[in-house]
This record gives structure tokens, C-alpha cells and sequence, in this order.
């Protein structure tokens, strides 16, 4: 049956909902952000199974490789992983600045300090 | 030899002297180095734009279109930066900006930030800076997304650096920041999606890998995400709420450039993968894009407009502006049409001069008040004429009064509109105008009309380094309001060329 | 955590490994699996594990905060260097072409070497910094 084929695009949706729903309802400041780290991941996972070629080898040319897998997304995975480190890296750092000015990290009690 | 190599040269030169930014001491190096970066780049942006354009040549001609392989590694497989009439032109809004926004930033940051953060800022202010030229500039789509994440980790950055004025910034830092990743992300997905269907990066291959693919299902999830994606980092109607917290918190030298390029970075992308990677036919023929773009175009012009009459501070009311001013821009990109498109190419450079002079005028306030309070600007008229004379005329330009630039791009957008019998949005233009009127001239009235509040009352006028980068972006768009042959020729120039392409 | 005598022993006997494995993996990225930021977040990692068995005031001891904002730009700086080579010597930017310095065939294998090590020292560097701030953001809460 097709849908079972394809079960890596399923999984991919599954952890991209998953993310984004941890980013939607979790109160706390640190738990968006790792909900965001999870939806990234899923896409990089997206970017990965494309490039799987079936019985494909390794791309290497000592010994001849015929049928191998596309490096290409890896590459690109690579740069964007960078990306995701660097912006976890940012928002770890604003969410210490927050823990400095308000005391806490939930995303309720911010709103209740600024709404005074 | 300079000559052949802008193209990395305008991106290399910002991004080198943030590099060296951090190991400079205190004092004013930092600013000195980042203006004079800022100005070489857009001295290069100049030169390229004479490169490229037909019109400015004697006798005119079509524009040319100029590729830069990087590390002359030949065209599918490797990375270029491809510069024809549209790239051009935005690359001249964004340096142009940039520089003058720059030699104001010197008074503005001492005053805003403690000095030993204040060379990090620049440096974070420079990739900000580099990343979006780069972006505009890159013909390959994964490249952008890599660019762009690139200038907005440096904008999370810079915006959370308002926090030593007002400790909202770092909530609203916080939900650019998630909003903006998951947008990011889904243009990758789409990136992604378009891979896996071609099984190449590069645009001009993508759009003639695409032409016949105009049916699969794969091709249409793809243009959706991107779509989604884009929204989010153009702050188009539905996916806007980031931009009020963002902007109107932030410094108000990072709210100009954010809301006067970094958001019109996010047209341009739209701008090109729609007519030119993936064609004006399956874009507006096959898919309702236009139908859903002018629902949403419509509802950010007048939600933005309404919502902006309501602020209380100035710098939201500018930012909430913003939104509606996109609005304009997503009105004239799903047009479709040459007039549409000029009207949206032309609004991008017209309302960049006026809105970041405006957020340039609310800096001064900033620098000599303290705040940003709309209240607390009584009587300001008499005390600081110039600065509010600048306000004055770039509220009129928002507005579209004729012998501002706003006219120009309201009179393309209108006239786009009719030429497609489209009578509703034309009226949702005008009405957009009217809107305008109250939220600006609420502010007029504050100003010059009420007597001077306790705060406003101890001032003087401001700086001439504060005042006179204001005035250039305000005298600016004046300026093109009453001889806008050289913008809209710049704008009908790069419409046909993209209308010519698909 | 200085008083348990195995994570004291085991960790400074590992941080050599660590380190060269480090040069290793960035060493390789031109050739397999590996490349700058990998390797760079190995080599932090090497200082990460002394700094949490030691202590913040050993790991600024030994590794300056001047020297990682130092290093942190210089990596960059190699990598844009590397480019400009090539402009300067009449090619495009990036182009390895210039540095066919040991050999005709080894233009590539030097650029690449080079950029990656730049990519591995700010990656380091900047891993480093990352680890410093927020550890001593955490004490000063204490």
C-alpha cells in the first residue's frame, strides 16, 4: 500500500505537529523553545530521507560505488543544523535576560508582570 | 577590478568589519567603521545599479542581468549572485538606508545602549546589514534561507537590545524569535519540496525544471509552505502579530530598518519565486493566489490602519502602520499586472524613506524625552520644529497626499487595479488613505496643537547628527513625490522585466 | 564536582583524545564524513568537560575571555580571507584556483583544509562562550 511507503514523509509530519504543538501550548518559556528545536529536527529529518536512494551504497569512488546515495541534502542538513544551534543558541541567551528582569521563565506570570 | 566583483565585494565589506567589530575598544571606532561599511556598500549598490538598468544608459536599452559564480564553480551546481532590474533596485533601497540610518545610529546608541555592549551591537548591526543584501542578491534558494536566518538571528539580537529601555523588548524578542524560525522553517520545507521534484537549487534552472510540472501535487504543497513562510517573515495580515511587540520595542534605529527593509526583503523573495521560479501562469492562473492575496492584502490595510489609530505609543502606532503598509505591497504583487507591480516596487522604496525617517523622528523624541508616548509629545511643535516638520511630512506621505511619494505608489496601485476591473480595491486603497488621516493626524494634532506637556516643556531641538539623517530620508521621499521619474522608472523597468520572464 | 576523584582522573586523561579527535574530524571534512562544525564542537567539547569537572574560574584560567572573542572572529576572518585570495589573484571569490600551492592537483585539498579550519576554531570558540555565559549566569543566580 502506497501510505506505508512513505512512512518517512508520516513521521516527518508527526514530529513537525509535535513540535509545533509543544511551541503552541507549553507555559514555559524553555519548553517553547524545545518544541521549536523538535520542529526543526523534523525537517532536517524530511531533508535526509530524500536523499535515500534504494540499494544505494555510500557516494565514494575507491572502490567504484554504481548506485549510491545523494549527498547533497546532508550538506545542506549540515548548514542547517548550524543554523538551528546558533538560534537556540540566541534565544537560550534572551531567555536568561528574562529570567534576570522578570524572575521567572512562564510565559503567564511574564504577562501578569507587564500587565501591571 | 572592482567592478567585476561587486557583487560579493557589497556582502564581503559589512561582514569583514563586524568580524573585526568585537576586539575594538570603547569610543566611537565602532560607529566610524560601520558607517563607512555601510557607505561602501552602498556606493557599490549604485555603481551595480548602473551596471544593470537600461534606463540609465544613453541610449536606453533593455536591463542587463549579471551572474557571479561563486568560487567559479559553473551554474547548476554551484552557488551565484545574480543581480537583473529587480535585484538592483532593491539592493539600492536596502544600502541606502542602511548608510544613512547608520550615521544617525552614533547618538542614538550611546545614548541607548551601555557603552560596553555598544560595539557588539554594531557588529551584530552589520551582519544584520550583509545578510540582507545577501538575500537579495542569491540566485540560489537554499542559499536564502540561509541568508535570511542569517540577518534575523543578528535582528532577535538587536531587538532584544531595547531592553535596557524598556524590558518589553525581550517578550517581544522572544516571539519574533519563535514565529520567525517557524516561518524559516517552512520555507525550508518548501525548498525542500521543490528539491525533491527538480533536484536543484538554483532559480533560474528551478523555473525551467518547473515548466512543465505546473499539475504535481508535490510542486503545489511546495508553493503553499512558501507562501506560508514568507508571510510570516513579510508580516503579511494573518501571521503580522510578531511585528507590533518587535518593532515598536526595539531601538528605534533597528525598528527603521526592520520596518523599513528587513520586511520588504520578504516581498522581494515572494516577488521572485512566484514570476520567476515558478511562473505568473501557475501562480495566478492555476492557483487562486491572487484571489486569497487580495483577501488578506485587504484585511491588513484596514485591521493594520484601524489598530494603529488605537496606539498610545508612537512607535507601535508606526509599526501597526507597517503592517498595513505591506498590505499595499502583497495588493500590488497579486495584481499581477505592470501597473500593480509598479505600484508595489515603487511603495517598496517610497515607504522605506518614510517610515524609516518616521521611526529616525521617534528616536529623537526618544533621545530628548525619554519616551515614546503619544501623550507626552504636547506641545513639541514649537520646541523641536524641525524634527516635527520631519514627522509632518512623512505622515503626509503615508497618507498619499499628492507631491509626496506616497502618491506615486497609491497612484500605480489604484491604476493597476482599475486596468484589472477590479473597482473594490481601489476603494480599499482609498479607504487605507483615510485611515491614515485619523492615526496621523492624531499625532499632528498632539503635536501642534495642545500646550506643551511637563516633559516636552524642558526640551530643545535635537542634535543636527540626529536631525539631518531624518530630514534626507524625509526630503527624500518628498523629493521623489515631485520628480518620481527616477523611482518609478527604476520600478516600471523592473515590473516589465519580471512580467517578461514567465 | 572536584571531589570525585574518577571524573577529575578520567577527564583530564580523555582531553588530549578529545582534542585530537577534534583536529581529526575537522581535518577529514574535505575527504568523509566530517568538516568544521563538527570537529569545532568537538574541540569545545573537550573544554566544556574540564570547565564542568574543574570549575568556570580553571576553564578561565586556561581559556581567557579575550582569547575566545578573539578566536571567535579570527575563524571567520581565515574563512573570508581564503576568499579574497581569489580576488585578489584575478579569480572569483572562493576560488580555490590561487592556492595551488604544493602541487597542481592540490588547489582544492588547500582551500578546503583552510576554510574548515577556520569554520572549527569560531565553531569552538563561539561553543565555548556559549557554555561560559550561561554557567555563569547559573552561579550568579545562586
Amino acid at each position: 500500500m502506497p501510505f506505508f511507503e512513505l512512512y518517512n514523509y508520516w513521521i516527518f509530519i508527526l514530529l513537525m505537529m509535535i513540535g509545533l504543538y509543544t511551541i503552541i501550548a507549553s507555559p514555559n518559556l524553555v519548553k517553547k523553545i524545545i518544541g521549536l528545536s523538535v520542529f526543526q529536527t523534523a525537517i532536517f529529518l524530511f531533508f535526509i530521507s530524500l536523499s535515500k536512494v534504494a540499494e544505494g551504497t555510500v557516494p565514494v569512488t575507491v572502490p567504484p560505488a554504481e548506485v549510491y546515495s545523494n549527498p547533497l541534502p546532508h550538506a545542506l542538513v549540515l548548514t542547517a543544523i548550524v543554523v538551528s544551534v546558533s538560534t537556540m543558541a540566541v534565544a537560550l541567551a534572551i531567555l536568561m535576560n528574562i529570567k534576570q528582569a522578570y524572575g521567572t521563565v512562564e510565559e503567564d506570570e511574564v504577562d501578569q508582570a507587564e500587565a501591571h | 577590478m572592482i567592478r567585476n566583483h561587486l557583487p560579493a565585494l557589497i556582502v564581503i565589506v559589512p561582514l569583514l568589519v563586524a568580524l573585526v567589530m568585537p576586539v575594538l575598544g570603547r569610543g566611537d571606532k565602532p560607529w566610524l567603521l560601520a558607517t563607512l561599511a555601510s557607505w561602501a556598500s552602498f556606493a557599490m549598490t549604485i555603481v551595480l545599479q548602473v551596471q544593470v538598468s537600461g534606463l540609465l544608459r544613453n541610449p536606453a536599452a533593455t536591463p542587463a542581468i549579471i551572474s557571479y559564480p561563486i568560487g567559479n564553480w559553473q551554474v547548476p551546481w554551484g552557488i551565484e549572485f545574480r543581480v537583473d532590474a529587480l535585484n538592483a533596485f532593491i539592493l539600492l533601497v536596502v544600502a541606502m538606508i542602511s548608510a544613512v540610518v547608520t550615521f544617525y545610529a552614533r547618538l542614538s546608541v550611546a545614548h541607548a545602549i551601555p557603552p560596553e555592549r555598544v560595539r557588539f551591537f554594531y557588529s551584530a548591526w552589520l551582519l544584520f546589514i550583509s545578510g540582507l543584501l545577501g538575500v537579495t542578491m542569491s540566485g540560489d534558494v537554499f542559499n536564502v534561507y540561509v541568508l535570511i536566518e542569517i540577518s534575523a538571528l543578528a535582528s532577535y539580537t538587536l531587538v532584544a537590545m531595547g531592553r535596557y529601555q524598556n524590558r518589553k523588548a525581550l517578550q517581544g524578542s522572544i516571539n519574533y524569535l519563535v514565529l520567525g524560525t517557524i516561518g524559516a522553517g517552512f520555507f525550508l520545507i518548501g525548498v525542500g519540496y521543490l528539491y525533491s521534484v527538480t533536484g536543484t537549487l538554483n532559480m533560474a534552472d528551478l523555473s525551467t525544471r518547473l515548466e512543465p510540472l505546473h499539475d504535481n501535487r508535490a510542486v503545489i504543497t511546495a508553493f503553499a509552505f512558501l507562501l506560508v513562510g514568507l508571510s510570516v517573515k513579510m508580516a503579511l495580515f494573518p501571521l503580522h502579530g510578531w511585528l507590533p511587540d518587535a518593532h515598536g520595542y526595539a531601538p528605534p534605529i533597528v525598528s527603521a530598518l526592520l520596518s523599513g527593509v528587513a520586511i520588504k526583503v520578504g516581498a522581494y523573495i515572494m516577488f521572485r519565486l512566484a514570476f520567476t521560479v515558478l511562473g505568473v501562469e501557475f501562480t495566478f492562473a492555476k492557483l487562486p493566489t491572487g484571489p486569497v492575496i487580495w483577501l488578506f492584502a485587504t484585511l491588513a490595510i484596514l485591521v493594520g490602519s484601524y489598530t494603529a489609530i488605537q496606539q498610545t505609543s508612537l512607535k507601535r502606532l508606526l509599526a501597526y502602520s507597517s503592517v498595513a503598509q505591506i498590505g499595499y505591497i502583497a495588493l500590488g504583487f497579486s495584481l499581477a499586472n505592470e501597473n500593480g507591480l509598479t505600484g508595489a516596487l515603487v511603495h517598496i522604496f517610497n515607504h522605506a524613506l518614510m517610515k524609516s525617517g518616521l521611526f529616525l523622528v521617534a528616536g529623537i523624541i526618544a533621545y530628548r524625552l525619554g519616551e515614546s508616548e503619544i501623550g507626552a509629545l504636547a506641545g513639541l511643535g514649537r520646541k523641536m520644529p524641525f524634527t516635527m516638520a520631519a514627522l509632518t511630512a512623512g505622515g503626509l506621505g503615508l497618507i498619499g497626499v499628492p507631491l509626496t511619494s506616497g502618491f506615486v505608489s497609491k497612484w500605480y496601485l489604484v491604476s493597476g487595479a482599475i486596468d484589472r476591473g477590479l473597482f473594490p480595491l481601489a476603494f480599499v486603497v482609498l479607504v487605507g488613505s483615510m485611515l491614515a488621516v485619523i492615526y496621523v493626524w492624531k499625532v499632528v494634532e498632539i503635536v501642534y496643537f495642545r500646550p506643551a506637556s511637563d516633559s516636552a516643556a524642558k526640551v530643545t531641538e535635537a542634535p543636527w547628527s540626529l536631525v539631518f539623517p531624518a530630514w534626507i530620508l524625509v526630503g527624500a521621499s518628498l523629493y521623489f513625490g515631485i520628480d518620481a521619474s527616477l523611482s518609478s522608472g527604476l520600478a516600471q523597468e523592473a515590473a516589465r522585466f519580471l512580467l517578461s520572464q514567465s | 564536582m572536584r571531589d570525585q576523584v574518577i571524573l577529575r582522573v578520567v577527564s583530564k586523561i580523555t582531553a588530549p583524545f578529545i582534542l585530537v579527535f577534534g583536529f581529526y574530524v575537522i581535518a577529514h571534512g574535505e575527504l568523509g564524513p566530517g568538516g568544521g562544525f563538527q570537529g569545532g564542537v568537538v574541540l569545545a567539547s573537550a573544554f566544556i568537560l574540564y570547565g564542568l569537572v574543574f570549575g568556570l574560574a580553571e576553564l578561565d584560567a586556561i581559556v581567557p575571555r579575550r582569547v575566545t572573542d578573539g578566536l571567535a572572529g579570527a575563524g571567520v576572518l581565515l574563512y573570508v580571507v581564503v576568499g579574497l585570495v581569489g580576488i585578489v589573484s584575478g579569480y572569483r571569490f572562493l576560488d580555490y584556483t590561487p592556492l595551488r600551492v604544493t602541487g597542481s592537483e592540490s588547489a582544492e585539498s588547500w582551500g578546503m583544509t583552510l576554510v574548515e579550519y577556520g569554520v572549527g576554531i569560531t565553531v569552538a570558540s563561539v561553543m565555548i562562550t556559549v557554555y561560559r555565559e550561561v554557567s555563569q549566569a547559573g552561579a550568579a543566580e545562586k
